[in-house]
């Protein structure tokens, strides 16, 4: 069994570890800092670059790559936003080092502004964490006072502020430029690229960095470390490690951090969290938080695949699968935020669709028209199925409907709301097309089925 | 002479035909060019774009270059550049022109993304239309029939919301209709600078409201009903009134104030029921104030003269005019006139002629007053400026006639013409009016018509035809929309007529029919500055006449859109 290598995770529920500076700092926080900012800026942005980091927030996009699009010649301020809006369905890793272990998370937003001349930098904080923001603003006070952050920090003439930002509950906030919009104080309407793209026109219309949480943390260990021993961690184009959350139906779900693309699906579900509850068969896996298609087990993936210089064939089951950015793109859904929602067969697809879809419909911002009438009508059709109204041309129609919607929206959120019921579709319209018949003798007992 | 701004102009690409556009052009304008419909909904030239409606998604290609060597690849079965196809649309309104663009409206992809977008807009869309106001210029419809799949796959229930919210004093909401494009909400805050208007609520539920304890009352929320592109947003004046399609369009313009706003003019069997703004991009862009917008009401007005009088008591036209020109050569010497600057410029030009034939002069009453800097200037007569250029002024004019009342109270002044001006509200007592003879023509009841001699109606601005030379020294022409009460005829009949009359010539009544032509032979032969043009050869958006000779004269109006004063 693979054995987990926690970097990020390192004191995360370890007995006697505090989220307070002094704690932090007896376990050699804020030295890589201290060390950073003795360095030249572009050279931690090379230590960057060379690492390989990858955002993990979702897109899994370069971050050296997304630091070296910024505007450097307009001559605006840049900002860096720090992305801990976690809201993706079956993702619970940055709330842990919020509020666990929140002076890691500082100390990799002041290397990437010093790193970036970053003056002024937020943490936009999910509306539903008000702890996680009582201690990002009791962990910011420490650092202040401690001179890592404000003015002049540890004795050099670089200066710059960290402020808590709290959102007021809309998924829609954790893309980046509706999050953008919402620290503006307006309607978190994400914006239309182009023109504006967060590295050239972000927040105030000027040059701005927003990263996930997990990846700021990384950029610590990154220049701790340096780009070219933590490019060896993981494999390569997957560098790093990366904490997988795994919910539902296996007998130890929790989080778990890995090198990248060092252990298989199979064997996080089977010899990690223990495999499926006593009596039960993994029937479907949902790899990267709620808006990644949906695996079936029983798959099987073939293909060619890069490895190294050269490409070899791959012909995998599900749980052959590496738990990779690539990999889990290469079989047609995506590592995403690293929610890894389990299904077994208890589970009624039609009803685990139902359930994603009123999350989408209730979240969809409203300001486009696919993602805003395509969510609902979704919605509705599945709330139907379930509540005993289903038609054997209902699961035609899902599709149809989320085909209208993805790659035709402002925002990432028509993908995510369509790539449920495509693959749902795809991979159990066998059951869409019998699951009338298969209720039409429970639909009293499923009609009280809250389904949210 | 002002230099032409020297434009970059480039070539694109669209559905295979080239157009060389200016740089930045968006693709909808730029397939405008080549005859291309690329329909939308949240898009308008004269707003910030945003994007939401997604109606007017396109496919976009560039020319291919080679990464390593930026050289263009060459297609070897067409011999040209080759052109690399994005994978995805691209919304039209939000994609501008670069060198080499190619945009295909004709694929598959762009048919099903219009099929689908129009399909999402109507599944909560309410089946209104037979009682709709905005039926017959509906986009929806329009684009529902040119780019809709035919029928309906939704089975389920509605949305339901607000269906008469009043959003202000002239603006009713339907929230059913409203197709959330925020227009509105960009022009209040844009265009009008009263940012009133926002979504409450999120995805389909979201509604448009105001913002709390506030109203869209601003005087230029009817252009909100005008933009929207449903029947979402109603004029209440308007509201179940008329079908569109039985109105006659008119082209006309916004009297209220110098700037000219140029608008349309919307009548059936001789009643106006609207008036909307007529695009001119050097005077109003798209918009017109609200309060230019009720001024058909003077048409119908309680106060309306109609009846030809003297001393009071009815009399035909011949014998009225017959009356004032026996008048006016019994007091030769002792006539004054006092014209308008809300008389045309034909009209002007005819006072003119009048004064100088009875060697006496003329005073305009001016009216100044509030502007707010868009489309209502502080000159509240439309055509100060026609005055001045006809030469029936020579100086700015002023509110209080005080030569004039000097002159009365002398006993120098026997007889006051006055076209359309109430003495009494610039400077002249009642009880000096009682002391002259006064031969009033113009359009509607005051303290001077009540103390006149003669009376003679004449028509309004929707009945007549004419010009008016804006601020800007922009001569716009407007013609009848509706026709004149029953036996009053046009100014410049009762002009001609009179000036006849005065030289012994038998009064004939005839119509208007060919006197503006007429006139402007007269016109363009005796104003230098107009002596190319005839009436028809105006084009609809006016042109700029010379104003040198004027340029040192302080005129009140401040900054408006496409108006900055000469300093």
């Amino acid at each position: 069994m693979p054995e987990q290598r926690r970097i990020i995770f390192k004191h995360i529920d370890s007995p006697g570890y505090t989220n307070d500076i002094a704690c932090y700092q007896q376990n050699g926080g804020y030295e890589t800092l201290k060390a950073a900012v003795l360095r030249k800026p572009e050279e931690l942005i090379e230590e960057v670059k060379k690492s390989g980091l990858r955002g993990r927030g979702g897109a899994g996009f370069s971050c050296g790559l997304k630091w070296s699009l910024l505007d450097r010649k307009s001559g605006k301020p840049i900002y860096l936003i720090v992305n801990a809006d976690e809201s993706e369905p079956g993702t619970f890793k940055d709330r842990y080092i919020l509020h666990q272990d929140p002076h890691q998370l500082i100390e990799g937003m002041m290397i990437t502004c010093f790193a970036n001349n970053v003056k002024q930098a937020y943490i936009y904080i999910r509306g539903e964490f008000p702890e996680g923001a009582r201690i990002l603003e009791k962990a910011l006070a420490e650092a202040r006072k401690a001179n890592f952050v404000g003015s002049n920090i540890v004795g050099t003439t670089y200066s710059c502020d960290i402020f808590v930002h709290r959102g007021a509950g809309a998924y829609i906030c954790g893309e980046e430029t509706g999050l953008i919009e919402s620290i503006e104080g307006k309607r978190p309407y994400p914006r239309i690229k182009p023109p504006f793209f967060p590295a050239v026109l972000g927040l105030y219309q000027c040059p701005t960095i927003v990263n996930n949480v997990e990846t700021l943390c990384h950029v610590k260990h990154i220049a701790a470390m340096g780009g070219e021993a933590y490019s060896k961690i993981g494999t390569p184009g997957n560098t790093g490690t990366r904490i997988l959350c795994v919910s539902g139906h296996v007998k130890r779900p929790g989080y778990y951090e890995f090198e990248v693309g060092k252990l298989t699906l199979g064997e996080l579900l089977n010899d990690v969290c223990g495999g499926p509850l006593p009596g039960r068969t993994f029937k479907a896996v949902i790899p990267g938080g709620s808006s990644a298609k949906i695996l079936r087990f029983g798959e099987r993936f073939k293909g060619k695949r890069k490895v190294g210089a050269e490409m070899q064939d791959y012909d995998w089951g599900l749980d052959d699968v590496p738990m990779d950015f690539d990999s889990l793109a290469m079989i047609g859904s995506m590592a995403g935020s690293g929610g890894v929602i389990v299904m077994d067969d208890s589970v009624s697809m039609v009803e685990a669709l139902a359930n994603i879809n009123a999350f989408y419909a209730h979240e969809s911002c409203g300001q486009c028209t696919p993602c805003r009438e395509g969510s609902l009508w979704m919605k509705r059709i599945t709330n139907r199925m379930v509540l005993g109204g289903a038609r054997p041309e209902d699961g035609a129609l899902l599709k149809n409907v989320a085909d209208q919607i993805a790659g035709r929206t402002i925002c990432a959120f028509g993908e995510a709301c369509s790539w449920p019921t495509q693959s749902f579709v795809l991979k159990f319209g066998e059951e869409f097309k019998t699951y009338a018949e298969r209720t039409k003798d429970s639909s009293a007992t499923l009609a009280t089925t809250p389904l949210v | 002479m002002i230099a032409t701004p020297t434009v970059d102009l480039i070539t694109v690409n669209i559905d295979g035909k080239d157009v060389a556009v200016p740089k930045g052009t968006n693709v909808i304008e730029a397939a405008a060019k080549v005859g291309v419909d690329v329909p939308h909904y949240c898009y308008h030239p004269k707003l910030t774009v945003v994007g939401n409606c997604r109606m007017c998604l396109v496919e976009m290609g560039l020319p291919a270059v080679d990464p390593a060597t930026k050289t263009p690849v060459m297609d070897p079965a067409t011999g040209k550049q080759k052109i690399n196809w994005m994978p995805r649309p691209v919304i039209g309104c939000a994609t501008n022109a670069s060198p080499g663009l190619h945009i295909r409206t004709t694929t598959q992809l762009v048919k099903d993304c219009r099929e689908g977008v129009m399909e999402f807009l109507l599944v909560n869309h309410p089946l209104d239309c037979p009682i709709c106001d905005q039926a017959g210029e509906c986009k929806l419809q329009e684009q529902a029939t040119g780019y809709g799949r035919g029928y309906s796959r939704y089975v389920e229930d509605k949305n339901v919301k607000p269906k008469r919210t009043v959003l202000g004093p002239r603006v009713t909401l339907d929230d059913e209709r409203c197709i959330l494009c925020s227009r509105c909400i960009r022009f209040s805050k844009e265009v009008a600078k009263d940012d009133v208007l926002g979504f409450i609520d999120r995805g389909s539920t979201s509604t448009l409201t105001c913002f709390p304890g506030k109203q869209l009352e601003n005087n230029y929320s009817l252009n909100t009903v005008d933009i929207c592109p449903v029947g979402a947003l109603t004029s209440t004046d308007f509201r179940f009134k008329m079908r569109v399609w039985f109105l006659k369009q008119t082209n006309s313009i916004d009297t209220e104030t110098s700037v000219g706003a140029n608008t349309v003019v919307w009548s059936r069997e001789g009643q106006i029921y609207r008036i909307t703004p007529r695009q001119n991009d050097e005077v109003n862009d798209t918009w017109m104030a609200d309060s230019g917008r009720v001024l058909y009401k003077q048409v119908k007005a309680e106060d309306r003269l109609t009846h030809t009088s003297v001393a009071k008591q009815a009399a035909s036209l011949a014998e009225a005019i017959t009356k004032a020109s026996e008048l006016i050569k019994a007091n030769a010497g002792a006539v004054r006139l006092v014209a308008s600057g809300k008389n045309t410029v034909e009209e002007q030009f005819l006072i003119k002629r009048l004064a100088d034939s009875l060697a006496t002069k003329t005073s305009l009453v001016s009216r100044v007053g509030a502007g707010d800097n868009i489309l209502v200037s502080k000159d509240h007569n439309p055509n100060v400026r026609g005055a001045l250029l006809t030469g029936l002024i020579s100086e700015l004019p002023t509110a209080q006639l005080t030569t004039l009342s000097s002159e009365i109270d002398s006993g120098k002044v026997k007889v006051v013409i006055s076209f359309s001006e109430d003495l009494t509200a610039a400077g002249i007592s009642e009880s000096q009016l009682s002391k002259v003879q006064v031969i009033y023509i113009g359009t509607h009841h005051n303290k001077t018509t009540g103390l006149a001699a003669i009376v003679i109606p004449s028509l309004t601005v929707f009945e007549k035809s004419g010009t008016f030379i804006n601020q800007q020294f922009r001569i716009q022409k407007f013609v009848a929309a509706v026709p004149g009460p029953s036996g009053v005829v046009d100014d410049l009949v009762i002009l001609n007529h009179l000036t006849s009359s005065l030289h012994g010539i038998a009064v004939q009544l005839t119509q208007a029919a060919g006197l503006i032509a007429q006139t402007w032979t007269s016109l363009s032969a005796t104003i230098p500055s107009l002596a190319p043009l005839s009436f028809s050869t105006i084009p609809e958006t006016g042109l700029l006449v010379d104003s040198t000779a004027f340029a040192k004269l302080p005129f009140v109006e401040t900054e408006t859109l496409h108006f900055k004063p000469v300093v």
